[in-house]
């Protein structure tokens, strides 16, 4: 998709000013992080098993040359075929040049980001291919034309007024006099509608949260059961994954699972967790005749051993996102591709260019909340920070903070000089300030006072009455 | 009443670490610490070369001033027995990013690792390593205790103070539905994405009143400034205070408000 | 230069930039299969499994009731098809063959082991496993076990042996390795499927609706074939 990372501080803006947009994110405030604790709290090995995760991913991200290779033979042992791609145009025509060759017309899709990496349904409509994402937070923004806003709930910023008016206006038969004012009414509209395109789907395009390097499966996980209508009803099931995705044992696997959707929504685990292998075999009841997994690296290579390195262990959970507030003040959208919340400020810079993504690394308080829920215990805010040092180095950050950033931290060494020039500074202010107790506009404070009042200093700086209150002492 | 034992033992010398926030901003802070620190027993030393810790550099990418920052700031705080900051942001910059920050250069980072056990935040340092908790003060009211993310998260500092609290006759502690909560203050980020903040200092704010409770505290000046200068600018007349203001019982203006009045 | 060799030598150039954090080889960490960390609560003997089983299903929105033998199942279906108003024709797994339910004995049932076609409303289907700590039903695809039918019907009947319910995740995949052993090829059959409780989606206004794509009702049928353990009954909420 098109990014407009670079416009994040008018995207924010714009999202702000969105009321129906802020009632949505407050709803998710209130519901997934309190599902996480309880979960988590259900279950004493938690964190061990966070642990655990960290350490499989690691050592697969340590031999993932060793575990792809392994993972496509096994893939071919059960009759599959992998491909793999560099980069979202080669991902984009190997999935092509599979679809023409079944003579596909519809393709179904269950959730897949990659796919929203790749941009993958523009691509197929541009060759007469129609893609329906059967996901139906997916569904609705299809209508919509819109990216998802959240990795796991991606239509979270719309409201049901909102639902309604999308399947008004692409469903063209619908009864103008049905009402569409529940949910459960709004679900059964979807739910018939798709249930005619799973049926005449050609080709069905799924993501996979894990491969699996010992037998070659892909593991898919939903609540709805779209992606195995999804992988059992058309005559070719593709599977598009991402090459940091490899585990190497069921049971590492399931090592995962068990901390997946307890950061996720809070359930002790999806309702199905699918373990694909290969195409149906000769004898099978039903199935699909083909098999692809789609293998996409698009710069994860390059993150392989860099300061991102460990951002690679990542399951897509969301839960940095349901707990960062900055998330929760601009939602998913304002972020600009296909990544939010820390994940994606740490992610995109190193998918689309650190100068496109140039704020994103920079729109965190650094507050720490998502690393303290992360199941793969991923640094967030270390590797934020590994950002902003790129971006001081490569003097990508603006010259003035950068020059005001010198002068600081010449004076911050440089106690005497620091002293008279802080000293001073805080003396006028606290003088002017003392009738209030605080500003409410200071020249060259416009960030803060643009919002909020400036307490006044109290008085001298510390430093200067020590000193006053304990002459001759120095240490 | 410390028994034998203890008193056998000679007192910590401890060096404040003032932090630069508080230096300049609310110096009553530094001297509130100075006097709990006393109280429990300690030697404080204030060392008159110190500036600030450098996180400011170091959240901005500025690693090689931060580094230099840091270089400075172990020299003048070596030779104490604890180094204690009223803040649980520039506690952590001292105890977990010093050591990280020099990952890389073998004997600063070992220097940084032999000088970050000795840095404590005060409320931590007077329960955990201390054991005190002779407050002995009163403070008449309710108050609610916002905590910060350095302190919650990177320190562990959670209990610390809602402890000493406790101790403080007359004082009605209430706890809020989001106290963990980001206040959107983020160093920079505050100027930087002034309305984002706003939104989160908002929710903070809403968070904190809907306690009822007269008065926020927290750990560290900046979340302080942050949510006093928004309850302010809209109008509340909730206070603000340094958990340590009310600890010792030094208590002036709340901050933000008139300081003539006292 | 093949996309394959090309991102396969970028891994290697990228990983020679870091030193190792791990010390295994891939090789035995393969041939080890070693379990990860099982939780306490799936580690229980058989009676007690089968209990817990119960309850996470039921957590998970699915309805349980453990019945003596095979031969009770065709009642206890008919009863669950009157209550909730469903009809009489069912679309059984042919896998269920083996375990010689009787179905005549309800001679209003009408069930047909063919491949499901998407009007069925009921699908009754074997399970492989059930998995203690989370409820979770295991169902292999297979010549005699259609997919399909985990999704397609919007009522779910799950026949279950009580004696094929298992602690923990890596039980199951132990169970599985040990059975297709014997067998030539892979060791996984099409799909291995995970079910815990019925479909569901939160994606409209993070409203909790059962019922999204695949069924909204998961009723399961444990037949207890342990020895003097769980009485026969119903299994109720909470
Ligand atoms: S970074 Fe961690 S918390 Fe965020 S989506 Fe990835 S695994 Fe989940």
């Amino acid at each position: 998709m098109e990014s407009t990372a670079r416009s994040f501080k008018e995207n924010a803006h714009h999202a702000l000013g969105d009321a129906r947009l802020t009632e949505a994110l407050a709803r998710l405030a209130h519901g997934f992080p309190a599902r996480r604790r309880d979960a988590a709290a259900r279950l004493p090995e938690f964190d061990q098993l966070r642990d655990a995760a960290r350490d499989i991913k690691d050592h697969v991200l340590d031999n993932l040359d060793v575990y792809l290779d392994r993972f496509e033979k096994q893939v071919i042992a059960s009759g599959g075929r992998v491909h793999w791609c560099r980069d979202a145009v080669e991902a984009r025509d190997a999935i092509l040049k599979i679809c023409q060759a079944a003579d596909a017309r519809t393709v179904t899709k269950s959730k897949s980001m990659i796919g929203e990496e790749i941009a993958i349904n523009d691509h197929l409509e541009a060759h007469a291919i129609v893609p329906v994402e059967t996901d139906l937070g997916e569904y609705i923004i299809q209508l919509r034309h819109e990216p998802p806003s959240h990795l796991i709930a991606p239509a979270i910023h719309l409201s049901m007024d909102q639902v309604a008016d999308a399947f008004r206006a692409h469903h063209t038969d619908l009864d103008p006099a049905r009402p569409l004012v529940e949910p459960r009414a709004l679900l059964d509209e979807a739910r018939t509608r798709l249930r005619e395109r799973f049926l005449k789907a050609d080709v069905g395009l799924t993501g996979a949260n894990m491969l699996i390097a010992e037998t070659g499966s892909i593991v898919i996980v939903t609540n709805e059961g779209n992606a195995d209508l999804t992988c059992s009803l058309p005559r070719v099931h593709i599977a598009l994954a991402s090459i940091e995705k490899i585990v190497p044992t069921l049971e590492d696997a399931a090592t995962i699972l068990r901390v997946l959707a307890r950061s996720a929504t809070g359930q002790e685990i999806s309702v199905y967790t699918t373990f694909v292998t290969g195409p149906r075999r000769a004898d099978d009841a039903d199935g699909p005749e083909e098999f692809h997994v789609v293998l996409l690296d698009n710069g994860r290579s390059a993150l392989l051993g860099s300061e991102f390195h460990e951002m690679l262990r990542c399951i897509r959970c969301g839960a940095c996102l349901n707990h960062c507030p900055v998330y929760g003040a601009v939602g998913g959208h304002a972020y600009g591709w296909v990544y939010s919340g820390p994940m994606g400020a740490v992610l995109v810079p190193g998918l689309i260019g650190l100068p496109e993504a140039q704020h994103l690394p920079n729109a965190s308080t650094l507050c720490g909340r998502c690393e303290s829920v992360c199941p793969m215990r991923i640094p967030l805010p270390k590797m934020l920070r590994h950002w902003r040092e790129r971006q001081h180095a490569t003097h990508e950050s603006p010259a003035i903070a950068r020059a005001a950033l010198k002068v600081w931290s010449f004076l911050a060494r440089h106690p005497a000089l620091y002293r008279a020039v802080f000293g001073l500074g805080v003396s006028f202010l606290a003088s002017l300030g003392r009738r209030k107790g605080r500003f409410r506009w200071l020249p060259f404070a416009g960030g803060w006072t643009s919002v909020r009042d400036l307490p006044a200093p109290e008085a001298r700086s510390f430093l200067l009455q020590w000193r006053q209150r304990n002459p001759g002492t120095r240490t | 009443m410390a028994s034998p034992s203890e008193t056998a033992k000679p007192s910590p010398h401890v060096a404040l670490f003032v932090t630069c926030l508080v230096d300049l901003m609310r110096p009553s802070v530094g001297f509130a610490a100075i006097k709990l620190l006393e109280q429990a027993g300690c030697r404080v030393s204030v060392p008159e070369a110190q500036t600030c810790c450098g996180q400011p550099a170091y959240n901005s990418g500025a690693k090689a001033d931060a580094q230099a920052i840091a270089k400075a700031v172990m020299k003048t705080f070596a030779g104490f027995d604890y180094i204690v900051a009223p803040s649980g942001s520039c506690a952590g910059m001292l105890r977990l990013h010093y050591p990280e920050m020099f990952a890389g250069d073998a004997a600063m980072e070992a220097e940084a690792r032999a000088f970050a056990p000795r840095v404590y935040e005060l409320t931590s340092f007077l329960v955990d390593v201390l054991g005190w908790k002779d407050v002995g003060t009163t403070h008449a009211g309710s108050a609610t205790y916002h905590d910060s993310c350095s302190s919650l998260r990177e320190l562990g500092v959670k209990a610390q103070p809602r402890r000493l609290l406790a101790e403080v006759a007359g004082l009605d502690l209430r706890e809020s539905k989001e106290a963990e909560t980001c206040c959107g203050f983020g160093g920079l980020f505050c100027v930087k994405y002034p309305e984002i903040s706003e939104r989160i200092v908002d929710k903070k704010v809403d968070d904190a009143l809907a306690t009822g409770a007269g008065t926020l505290l927290a750990g560290d000046l900046g979340c302080l400034l942050n949510i006093a200068g928004r309850l302010k600018r809209r109008g509340s007349p909730m206070k603000v205070r340094h958990v340590a203001e009310v600890l010792a019982g030094s208590e002036g203006a709340p901050i933000g408000e008139d300081s003539s009045v006292r | 230069m093949s996309s394959r060799t090309d991102i396969l030598a970028n891994i290697r150039r990228s990983l020679a930039r870091k030193p190792r954090v791990t010390s295994q080889s891939p090789a035995d960490r393969l041939a080890a299969l070693r379990p990860g960390v099982q939780p306490s609560r799936g580690r229980l003997p058989a009676d007690r499994r089968l209990a817990l089983f119960m309850a996470e299903a039921v957590r998970a929105d699915a309805t349980a009731e453990a019945v003596a033998s095979f031969a009770d199942v065709p009642g206890r279906v008919a009863a669950y098809l009157a209550r909730h108003n469903l009809g009489a024709a069912l679309r059984v797994a042919p896998l269920t063959r083996r375990d010689n339910i009787p179905w005549s004995k309800q001679p209003l049932l009408t069930p047909d082991f063919g491949p499901p076609r998407p009007e069925d409303s009921v699908g009754v289907g074997a399970a492989f496993a059930g998995v203690a700590e989370t409820g979770t039903l295991v169902i292999q695809s297979g010549p005699e076990s259609p997919t399909r039918l985990n999704v397609l019907p919007p009522t779910h009947i799950v026949v279950l042996r009580a004696s094929a319910i298992v602690g923990t995740y890596e039980d199951v995949w132990a169970r599985l390795r040990t059975e297709r052993a014997s067998k030539d090829g892979p060791t996984m059959p099409r799909t291995v499927n995970w079910i815990t409780g019925p479909s569901r989606t939160a994606d409209i206004e993070q409203t909790l609706l059962l019922g999204a794509h695949g069924p909204q009702r998961l009723h399961i049928l444990i037949v207890n074939d342990l020895k003097d353990t769980v009485a026969d009954g119903g299994f109720e909420r909470g």
